[in-house]
């Protein structure tokens, strides 16, 4: 990460107008814990290729991370690594660390199991996946997976995630209805809903509202928000008024490594590194 | 070689060639025709014939006669034309061909789709296949001289001719198929679902069984039935080691003709043409038809559900 590099810094370069910001997430570091964190990581694909390079960033405890980055640049590719998701394919390599705290646990270490690490790190995608099964049971899925058996539980943990996932009042009369048959944003809430029902300590968003019209857009946007209360979150973009409005760290990706890491309002009023700052502006992207 | 310069469409034109090209067209969109239409034709004329010569049958036994009654006996005196004895045997030996079929098939398919590795499942899947190679008969008097003897060791009472091991077999004879198609609908489901599965922590076999499996439900199923369909048209197993003896049982460990057992018998014997004996192999090869369609349409309903999905 190149920190010192001083720009020189004009308003006009704000990509979103002053009037438009948020309302300012106050940084306020006496309440700010660190969830987990990247040490030196790479990331190497099976044909040998380096897509993460050597990355240092700190995910802070139920605040909102946003990845930003061109397209290609290895958003994805690290998320997905937050939860293992690269075992799935063989030949995948990880080096370096991601500490999972307080337990300052190494989610990549030897002893690792993937799966419980995807027990306590849930993922929603890109494309909304609801499996080919009722609403109810898509919800249920995680719970089910943990042993809940118990109908009252899971009656009560699936209307709680819908409800959180702002999907509850389009869903609650056709609770044992296909999944498929609900729109696409729909969809996507109900995707958040399912992760979100076994309460992760973690919730990874790959992307969640690219596919999706911008009302769906708003309602996801707004979700994040509400959520960043009591869950921790890291969201892949590549929409930056999207990552200036919902994130409170920006972490800003180029060709594997991180380039910038900041505060969201720092970053895009103010970004240190020539490269974030013609990314933000719209010089390439 | 001398420069070949590239032909213009006026001189394509005039020297016929356009014209030989369009000629040639014509003819081969005919000859395809031809081919798909007589295939329909063979097809329309067994129907035509099943039909026509079992009218004649039914013309003489009633319908429900034939349905519903327990003595299959054309060539005695006391003539009896109940083809339930034959449809039990049938649908004993397919049903324990679904008992082998479905939980070994299943297990394999899930097994290729999910857990094997590339060049495992590049291996066993084309060797699985060449198993449809192996000629019926030899898989009848394989049921009849090895399995049967070594089956008699533990099983009291398991006679000589049998139903219990042709439909063993027959499981493991439509396996391949079965194995084959229902694979093929597991990995018609999108890897994207199988990462939300382990991205809620699932294991991999819980993978297969909530999301796998659901996903390519109708898929499997139709694997299913139309081995199923399968099972019961075959033939030569069943006239090698189920016997001929139209014999109403529901003890898979006698032995029992089933249709095509029937219908192998009866061509092969001397039966006066046009006779009502002989006319028997069209009216039960008709509900054999009827069976098997009826598998079929199910069959390829499900198919098509399936592939809509994705
Ligand atoms: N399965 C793979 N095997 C090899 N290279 C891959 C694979 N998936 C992605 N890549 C490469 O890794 C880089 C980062 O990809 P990705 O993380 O998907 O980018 P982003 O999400 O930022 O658009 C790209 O150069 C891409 O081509
Ligand atoms: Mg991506």
């Amino acid at each position: 990460m190149d920190t010192d590099m001083k720009v020189e810094r004009t308003a006009h370069r704000r990509i979103v107008p002053e009037s438009d910001m948020p309302p300012p997430i106050k940084p306020s570091p006496e309440h700010e814990t660190l969830r987990a964190r990247l040490e030196d990581f790479s990331f190497y694909y099976s044909n040998g290729f380096q897509a993460i390079k050597h990355v240092d960033m700190p995910i802070l405890d139920r605040k909102v991370t946003a990845i930003i980055g061109p397209s290609g640049c290895g958003k994805s590719t690290l998320l997905r690594s937050i939860n293992r998701m690269h075992d799935l394919y063989p030949g995948n390599r990880y080096e370096g660390r991601i500490i999972l705290e307080p337990e300052g646990e190494n989610l990549i270490g030897k002893g690792a199991d993937p799966v419980i690490v995807r027990l306590r790190v849930g993922m929603v995608f890109q494309k909304p996946n609801p499996f080919p099964k009722s609403i109810y049971e898509n919800v249920a899925a995680g719970l089910r997976v943990r042993g809940v058996k118990d109908r009252h539980v899971i009656d009560e943990a699936v209307e709680t995630a819908l409800r959180r996932a702002a999907v509850w009042d389009e869903t609650k009369d056709k609770l044992k209805g296909s999944a498929s048959d609900l729109s696409g944003g729909q969809q996507q809430r109900l995707c958040i809903a399912r992760a979100l029902a076994p309460n992760p300590e973690i919730l990874l968003l790959d992307e969640p509202t690219s596919a999706l019209d911008p009302i769906a857009t708003a309602k996801i946007e707004d979700l994040i928000q509400e959520l960043s209360d009591s869950v921790t979150i890291v969201i892949v973009t590549h929409n930056m008024q999207q990552a200036a409005r919902i994130s409170h760290r920006t972490a800003f990706m180029y060709i594997g490594e991180l380039i910038e890491f900041g505060d969201t309002n720092q970053i895009f009023t103010n970004p240190r590194h020539p490269r974030t700052e013609s990314y933000i502006t719209g010089r390439y992207g | 070689m001398p420069d070949q310069p590239i032909p213009r469409s006026d001189d394509l034109i005039r020297s016929g060639f356009v014209t030989r090209r369009r000629l040639i067209a014509r003819g081969m969109g005919a000859f395809l025709f031809l081919c798909a239409a007589l295939s329909v034709f063979v097809t329309a004329a067994i129907v035509f014939i099943l039909l026509r010569d079992s009218w004649d049958f039914f013309a003489e036994v009633p319908l429900t006669d034939f349905l519903f009654g327990t003595m299959w006996t054309p060539m005695f005196i006391d003539k009896q034309f109940g083809v339930l004895p034959l449809l039990a045997a049938t649908l004993q030996t397919a049903g324990l061909a679904m008992v082998i079929a479905v939980p070994f098939g299943l297990t394999m398919a899930i097994y290729l789709s999910e857990y094997a590795p590339d060049a495992v499942r590049e291996t066993i899947k084309p060797a699985l296949e060449m198993l449809e190679a192996v000629p019926t008969v030899v898989y009848g008097y394989f049921a009849l001289l090895v399995m049967t003897p070594f089956l008699q060791q533990f099983i009291p009472g398991l006679r000589g001719i049998n139903l219990l091991v042709p439909g063993i077999i027959l499981g493991i004879m439509i396996l391949p198929y079965v194995v084959s198609v229902s694979e093929d609908a597991m990995r018609a489901v999108p890897d994207s679902l199988r990462e939300g599965g382990y991205a809620l922590g699932m294991a991999r076999w819980q993978v297969a069984t909530r999301i796998v499996i659901p996903g390519a439900f109708s898929g499997i199923t139709a694997a299913f039935i139309l081995g199923m369909s399968r099972a019961v048209g075959e033939t030569m197993v069943l006239a090698v080691a189920a016997g001929q003896n139209p014999n109403l049982t529901f003890d898979p460990r006698e032995g029992a003709a089933t249709i095509t057992a029937y219908i192998v018998q009866m061509s092969l014997g001397d039966v006066a043409r046009g006779s009502l004996a002989y006319q028997t192999i069209f009216a039960v090869g008709l509900l054999l038809f009827v069976i098997t369609l009826l598998f079929n349409i199910i069959g390829f309903f499900l198919r098509r559900k399936f592939r809509e999905v994705y």
